[in-house]
């Protein structure tokens, strides 16, 4: 299989990057962090635009940087495509002239992308022979994404390509590297600090931490993982659940969600039957009970047991419970798990309130 | 016209300068624009130093350097050039020394404005070093290159401590518009002098005019 190998050193002033990472070549990775956290010098270091003076990098069977050997190989000969966070386009050519500047640049038979199919997955083709400075801000970052997939790169990279947009420009760009993703089958790597992002696109993930890879795994795997709540953001933190849609109940809106361990009812999903989903539960948005509430409004009720407890320093506390194969967590009271006697092993019941799936935890997988 | 050889030799010699300029000071200037080494400083400070000292000190040191003892003489005439003094050369040498921070300074100031993304981008994009400098650095940096090059050009035909000191006044090889001035002046033929003063000051006026007014440049001196 092939894969992105990597290990970095690289010390700037108080920051100490120590960064060691192995993942998938396919599909998306995120590395996930706060700012501050090395994700962007870790992307930048993939690409050669920085170089770690103590490094290793292989991607896809090829070696880029390797200090042992004194390799280093110039940013401008990695087969990789960058998409920086302002999309940085070049303002003296057309839109037509940025898409053609990585192309024009790589022999016709190593072209993996064709230009008419890449204006095409993007929407491209109304904006070709506009200028740059006539763009709103989501279609410069398309105009980006296309020109660095244009360069035929064996690996994307993506520094918060969507950070800087408002709320209705970041849904419009990442349907597009949705379908990025799911059509021209580039490896992604996607570097984020929210994680509703990560959820929708990414299958692997990567947590940074001060210049540390913490963990490593598939998102739903890292998700519910307790130890890493405190880096994965305590209001954002949830767990994600792979599902498939089963219905569609037209009369209330409401989908229901097939997962191993039951069934979710969701709102608003946009999916058809039979297609699969990334679906983040926040942990605030689930409370457990000891039996299953007969007359109350929670349309899902998860029977379970309870699998870890968490830090129980603060008045609140996460609970993961495993619910079949998955594993839901909640954040209650420190009073809760007290009253309740909760102790791992304790069978409960999530109570998760449909309402809280919104549009936003729902990715496609 | 009488003239017509000093206009033309003038107009010869700014071009050739602005020719030379471009070829060493635009490295020069993508150099100080990059570099992070403590030579930045006191490369910068000598650039400047035309714009500071009186032009008849730097030309009497390139006349010292280019007599036959001077060591700039020295190899000139090992080489087989002859010597440079009271030569079109020469001239060319001494207005490249007294025009280059007024083609280096609005460079290195258009190169440092456009930042290190572009460059970046077209790195990623498979662009090397020079492909990144003439297909992104040069078009970004369009203004100031029209800048150097107006002011460079501009700058050598006003120039004259220099050149009388290198030069000295040889109708046809280095007696150019402002030295013929000087003479019209001293016979006092001021009818002369004032056609050549009025026709330089209005050059001048016209070529700022076109820079400042059309393509708000970057300040020659900062």
């Amino acid at each position: 299989m092939s894969d992105l190998e990597a290990r970095f050193r690289l010390r700037r002033g108080d920051f100490l990057l120590d960064a060691e990472l192995t993942t998938p070549a396919r599909g998306v990775t995120a590395l996930f962090g706060a700012s501050g956290s090395g994700k962007t010098t870790l992307l930048r270091c993939v690409a050669g635009l920085e170089r770690a003076p103590e490094g290793y990098l292989e991607v896809d069977g090829e070696t880029w940087q390797d200090d042992a050997r004194d390799l280093f190989v110039p940013a401008h000969r990695r087969a990789c495509g960058y998409v920086f966070q302002e999309a940085s386009l070049f303002p003296h050519l057309s839109v037509r002239g940025n898409l053609e500047y990585g192309l024009r640049r790589v022999p016709g038979t190593l072209r993996r992308v064709s230009f008419d199919e890449t204006v095409a997955t993007l929407d491209l083709a109304p904006l070709l022979g506009r200028s740059p400075d006539g763009l709103s801000g989501g279609e410069r970052q398309r105009v980006a994404i296309g020109r660095a997939v244009l360069s035929s790169p064996r690996l994307l990279l993506m520094d918060e390509p969507i950070a800087s947009l408002d709320a209705a420009r970041k849904s419009e760009v990442l349907y597009y590297i949705e379908r990025l993703r799911d059509q021209l089958a580039i490896p992604i790597l996607y570097v984020s600090h929210a994680i509703d992002e990560v959820v929708r696109l990414a299958d692997t993930m990567a947590v940074l931490s001060d210049g540390r890879v913490l963990a490593c795994g598939s998102v739903t795997a890292l998700a519910s993982r307790l130890d890493l709540r405190p880096h994965l953001g305590r209001f954002e933190a949830g767990s994600v659940i792979e599902a498939t849609v089963a219905r569609h109940d037209l009369e209330y809106g409401i989908a229901t969600l097939r997962f191993d361990g039951g069934e979710l009812q969701a709102p608003d999903v946009q999916s058809l039957a039979g297609e699969r989903l990334r679906v983040r539960i926040r942990a605030r948005d689930v409370s457990l009970a000891l039996s299953a509430p007969r007359d109350a409004s929670f349309l899902n009720v998860l029977a379970g047991t309870v699998k870890e407890i968490g830090s129980l320093d603060g008045s609140g506390v996460d609970v993961a419970v495993a619910v079949g194969g998955a594993v839901v967590v909640a954040r209650i009271t420190r009073k809760s798990v007290s009253v309740l006697g909760l102790v791992p092993g304790t069978p409960v019941y999530a109570l998760v309130k449909s309402i809280a799936i919104d549009r936003h935890s729902v990715g496609y997988a | 016209m009488s003239e017509l050889p000093a206009v033309w030799l003038t107009l010869r010699l700014a071009a050739v300068t602005t020719g030379v300029l471009l070829l060493l000071g635009t490295p020069l200037a993508w150099w100080l624009a990059c570099t992070r080494s403590w030579l930045k400083g006191p490369v910068g400070a000598i650039v400047a130093l035309p714009l500071v000292l009186p032009p008849t000190v730097l030309g009497f040191y390139l006349l010292a350097a280019m007599s036959p003892a001077g060591p700039v003489g020295t190899a000139t005439q090992a080489l087989g050039l002859g010597l440079l003094p009271f030569t079109f050369t020469g001239l060319v040498v001494g207005s490249v020394f007294y025009s280059l921070p007024f083609v280096v300074q609005p460079l290195q100031a258009a190169f440092e404005s456009i930042g290190d993304r572009p460059i970046e981008a077209a790195a990623t994009l498979r662009a090397g070093p020079l492909d990144r400098f003439f297909t992104v650095v040069v078009p970004l940096a369009r203004r100031g290159f029209i800048g150097a090059i107006v002011l460079g050009f501009a700058h050598t035909i006003g120039e004259f401590g220099m050149v009388l000191m290198i030069g000295g006044n040889i109708p046809g090889a280095t007696k150019v518009l402002s030295v013929a001035l000087y003479d019209h002046v001293e016979a006092l033929d001021y009818a002369k002098a004032h056609l050549l003063a009025g026709g330089m000051l209005a050059f001048s006026f016209i070529v700022l005019l076109v820079v400042y007014g059309r393509t708000r440049l970057p300040a020659p001196v900062r």
